[in-house]
């Protein structure tokens, strides 16, 4: 990209591209800023396309004639996945780039590449990017029929990974307002965070405690409207819910942590920790799990562990904000 | 000026639930899985599941995913499916309140083809009024509705369960059409 481009981080009010004027999804860039109805509305849509495992999965032809592209400039597995089978499932027709090795890396620029796109009529763009702010920066400048989907921007947003840990959160609990969710680990770099935390106020979450580091821990931490805690032994007690999550270390830049074995000794999630949750705790994580670093094998695959049934619930949620954020037509 | 009319189903129902009888038994269907369609073809359905006194539970489908028109009216969250696990090899009756253009059932036979491959698929509307677009018509039928392309006819429900019939142009055409 030119030297001319606009900047990617001084993030516009997301409110004003994300919906229409008659306040329905348009584009899902971010939690921020959205009402508590509409992520009602993307989790109660995710229970009509949410079958039990025990049932075959099902089409239907909301997205027919559609063409999703998935815009990856960053790997990912499980989400670039899901979203894949949502948008199969939804039974729009689906293109995968993997930008890291396509035409960019030939010279050619993303607003080019975007222009390439539209051209062969896609509607829908799904977009992971290192940098955070580039969904924003791809809806000021793709045509207007095009919805955008942020699939995780740098530190700034992962959007559908909170909802369908929301999405998961309401399975077990139905009354949000009773609930404590705790999240650990990398608040700093994580965009999941950020996202969580604006999900679960936004729906009237209880009690919403971060454990990290002091080093991991944004300094606008308590402004968040959350309550920080130095230990697990603390944070954990009582809780519903923790979210663990993975230690980046792609995303560090200098020492954050003393090293892993320390980090694990104190924020590592043991079976022993497991133990300080409520009787009805769950063990949350958006993976990849890194087991023996911020989480304990045992408890990947204990009896608390939730984490799989995320990655199934993905689907569902995924398929529900596809669906409400495809343009309609006007006919 | 537009006319409202009220009529009550209590009838209607009865006789459609004795024309449901009477043709499962002429077709030696012993074991029929009855499904309604979302909102009002549900009540009608539990009316007759109840007359009927059938024994697999009622089944339920929202048709809206599979709508022509969801393009433009937009995704919204469904109202409860239940479906039993297989509709393989079973007979299926198929109902509705209203049968008026014939996309609704159009919708509802692809979703139903999505639970199995169903030996029979018969449909029962309480009424039926002119207005085809598909080609599409009941097995089993409450009334019949002698309606314009204007007038509107929609079951209110469930308790007491009755038919609205709204005629826009009433005062252009003079007696309503019976």
């Amino acid at each position: 990209m030119s030297s001319t481009q606009p900047t990617l981080f001084r993030l516009p009010p997301a409110a004003q591209y994300q919906l229409d004027e008659e306040g329905r999804l348009r584009h899902f860039l971010t939690i921020e800023g959205l009402p508590a109805e509409l992520l009602e509305e993307i989790l109660s849509t995710a229970q009509s396309f949410h079958t039990a495992s025990d049932q075959a999965a099902r089409k239907v032809p909301l997205l027919r004639g559609k063409t999703i592209v998935n815009l990856f400039f960053e790997a990912s597995t499980r989400t670039r996945t899901t979203f894949e089978l949502a948008a199969k499932r939804l039974s729009a027709d689906v293109l995968n780039l993997d930008m890291a090795t396509a035409a960019t890396t030939k010279g050619e620029s993303l607003l080019d590449t975007l222009r390439n796109l539209e051209a062969m009529h896609c509607d829908m763009f799904v977009v992971r990017h290192h940098q955070s702010g580039a969904a924003h920066f791809i809806v000021r400048h793709v045509a207007e029929h095009i919805s955008v989907i942020n699939a995780g921007d740098g530190r700034h947003a992962h959007p559908t990974q909170a909802m369908l840990d929301m999405f998961t959160l309401r399975q077990h609990f139905s009354d949000f307002g009773a609930i404590t969710v705790v999240i650990v680990g990398d608040i700093l770099h994580s965009r999941v965070a950020r996202s969580e935390i604006q999900a679960l106020r936004t729906l009237g979450v209880g009690e919403i405690r971060v454990i990290a580091p002091r080093t991991l821990l944004p300094r606008e931490a308590t402004s968040l409207g959350v309550i920080p805690f130095k230990s697990m032994e603390e944070g954990l007690v009582g809780a519903q819910a923790v979210i663990m999550l993975r230690l980046q270390k792609e995303r560090m830049h200098g020492s954050f942590v003393p090293g892993e074995a320390e980090y694990y000794q104190l924020y590592g999630l043991t079976r022993a920790r497991v133990e300080l949750l409520a009787e009805d705790g769950i063990v949350m994580h958006p993976g990849p799990v890194n087991r023996g670093v911020e989480i304990e094998s045992a408890v990947v695959d204990g009896p608390r562990s939730v984490i799989l049934k995320q990655v199934r619930n993905g689907i569902a949620v995924r398929m529900a904000i596809l669906s409400m954020a495809m343009r309609r037509h006007a006919w | 000026m537009s006319s409202h009319e009220r009529v009550d189903v209590g009838a209607v129902l009865a006789h459609l639930g004795d024309s449901v009888k009477s043709f499962l038994t002429t077709r030696g269907i012993s074991l029929p899985v009855f499904v309604g369609i979302h909102t009002g073809g549900v009540w009608v359905a539990e009316a007759l599941h109840a007359h009927c006194a059938v024994a697999e539970p009622l089944g339920m489908l929202d048709v809206s995913y599979h709508r022509d028109d969801v393009a433009r009216t937009g995704v919204r969250p469904l109202k409860p499916v239940h479906m039993p696990a297989s509709l393989d090899d079973r007979h299926i009756l198929l109902i509705d309140d209203v049968l008026f253009t014939g996309r609704t059932t159009r919708a509802a036979l692809n979703e139903l083809f999505e639970y199995g491959r169903p030996a029979s698929v018969s449909l029962a509307v309480l009424v039926e009024r002119p207005g085809r677009e598909i080609p599409v018509a009941p097995d089993l039928t409450g009334m019949r509705l002698e309606l314009g392309p204007e007038d509107r006819v929609k079951l209110q429900g469930p308790d007491p369960m009755e038919l609205v019939i709204t005629r826009p142009n009433d005062s252009l055409l003079g007696e309503p059409a019976r």
